[in-house]
């Protein structure tokens, strides 16, 4: 039966890109450093794509390949047909985050993200101690890193004040302006 | 001369380094970089990974603060950055819809027409010429010279170098006197962003660069990216966790390694912040 909202339909509509032009050469998951740790590496997910059954849908928007996937693009460099699989995965993250379906594997990977952009939202910058801080009450990890901090502070790299915006209430306007249209949270 | 500046977060935190060997070797090569004031930061891998949108409007607001303040080319560093910037350049010039959405957001006028270089193109636009007359001492080592993912790729909108098997700052270690290596990661993934949420990601990907470099005679690795030296540097301990018998070659920025050779000093280079010590 056809399936007029699958994720396939909506990811061509929304950035035209189409994963019927995969004929499942297998180069992008050859490539792929972390297809070992993938439960499903790229060519498998563009395999459940094509089928646009709910059930393989679900399948690919629950996996925890598409949050380790590190957008290294070297899929796209060797795809004969181009099919531009790291956007793909950050429209499949965006997708698997709206139907709530995150893999609980990655939990510490979105918990990272969310970090950093607090601390972009907040200053306009990163501040690598704030992302630290704020990381490790996310996900309890309060010793991670723990034995790195002596030695950073001694090479000088950690700062005990982040650097702002002159005026950073614009970030926080876009940020605003953004979140009003899509899911930031 | 005169270029606009984008440092990015990594160089004024933990890379502050490479911030300090691009800032020497441009001043002892009298080329003057302005950065762009008010800058933020181009949001990074946790941008795109989570709201594209902002992945976008992070960076034109970067793009739009060069134009207006009179900038027609800037040197971003940082590979991620660089890669972020000429990413969201040519998605904007390629949708005029996602450019109205992306500019409203961001609140300031966007042509687009900032002229975007990486660290090896500035040298290679700017400095090649003058470095021979400069080498006071020759950098005479073998090593592999690793490009990692954001400098080379995606090569339909970077459009630089070679994506397999890139030259650039080989070249560029064969004039400054060293000897470039042949090795097989040179564009490997080092594992990048996920440095802290998947420390065993990162570990066993650097591992197998490392290695290599190590195995085929690299006494040092050669980067132009804060992260892929963050991972290969400071993460060397977890490296060495995985590996069979811990591997000690440094990992230097190319600046570094042409501040060296062009007499500049370990501190005005920053060599002293690295964690696996540098005894070149």
């Amino acid at each position: 039966m056809e399936n007029k909202d699958s994720i396939s339909r909506r990811l061509k509509a929304a950035t035209g890109i189409d994963t019927a032009l995969c004929y499942q050469c297998g180069k992008c998951s050859a490539g792929c450093v972390l297809a070992d740790d993938m439960d499903f590496p790229p060519s498998y997910i563009l395999r459940l794509l094509q089928t646009e059954t709910p059930d393989s849908d679900r399948a690919v928007l629950t996996s925890n390949a598409i949050w380790i996937c590190l957008n290294c693009e070297n899929c796209i460099g060797r795809c004969p047909k181009e099919v531009d699989i790291p956007s793909m995965m950050d429209f499949l993250r965006a997708e698997s985050r709206k139907a709530g379906l995150v893999s609980p594997k990655a939990k510490t990977v979105i918990a990272f993200h969310k970090s950093f952009l607090e601390q972009v939202r907040d200053t306009g910058r990163l501040y690598e101690v704030g992302l630290e801080m704020a990381y490790k009450l996310r996900t309890f990890r309060i010793f991670q890193d723990v034995k790195l901090v002596p030695s950073m502070l001694a090479k000088g790299k950690l700062h005990f004040l982040p650097e702002k915006l002159s005026d950073t209430s614009v970030m926080k306007n876009l940020f605003q302006r953004i979140s009003g249209k899509e899911d930031t949270k | 001369m005169k270029i606009g500046f984008y440092p990015g977060c990594s160089l004024k935190g933990t890379s502050r380094e490479y911030n300090e060997s691009v800032q020497a070797i441009c001043k002892a090569l009298d080329v003057e970089l302005v950065t762009i004031k008010d800058w933020n930061c181009c949001g990074a891998t946790a941008a795109h990974s989570m709201n594209r949108a902002l992945s976008l409007a992070l960076p034109a607001r970067v793009l739009a603060l060069a134009e207006q303040q009179g900038m027609d080319e800037i040197v971003v560093p940082c590979a991620s950055c660089y890669n972020r910037l000429s990413v969201t350049q040519y998605e904007l010039a390629n949708d005029e819809n996602l450019k109205k959405e992306v500019v409203d957001a961001m609140g300031l006028p966007y042509e687009g027409k900032v002229r975007i270089l990486n660290v090896i193109q500035m040298i290679e636009k700017y400095l090649l010429d003058v470095i021979p007359a400069k080498v006071t001492s020759k950098f005479e080592h073998a090593v592999a010279c690793y490009y990692g993912c954001l400098l080379v790729r995606p090569h339909k909108i970077l459009n630089f170098d070679r994506v397999e098997d890139p030259q650039s700052m080989d070249r560029i270690i064969s004039l400054i006197g060293g000897t470039p290596i042949d090795w097989g990661f040179k564009t490997e993934c080092c594992g990048a962003g996920l440095s802290v949420s998947r420390t065993d990601l990162v570990a066993k990907l650097s591992a197998n660069i490392v290695k290599d470099a190590a195995d085929r005679g690299a006494k040092a690795i050669i980067v132009a990216c804060p992260m892929c030296h963050s991972n290969l540097d400071m993460r060397r301990p977890d490296i060495n966790e995985v590996l069979d018998s811990p591997i000690d070659i440094p990992v230097l920025y190319i600046t570094q390694a042409i501040g060296l050779a062009i007499g500049l000093s370990v501190e005005e280079l920053g060599l002293q912040r690295h964690f696996v010590k540098v005894n070149l």
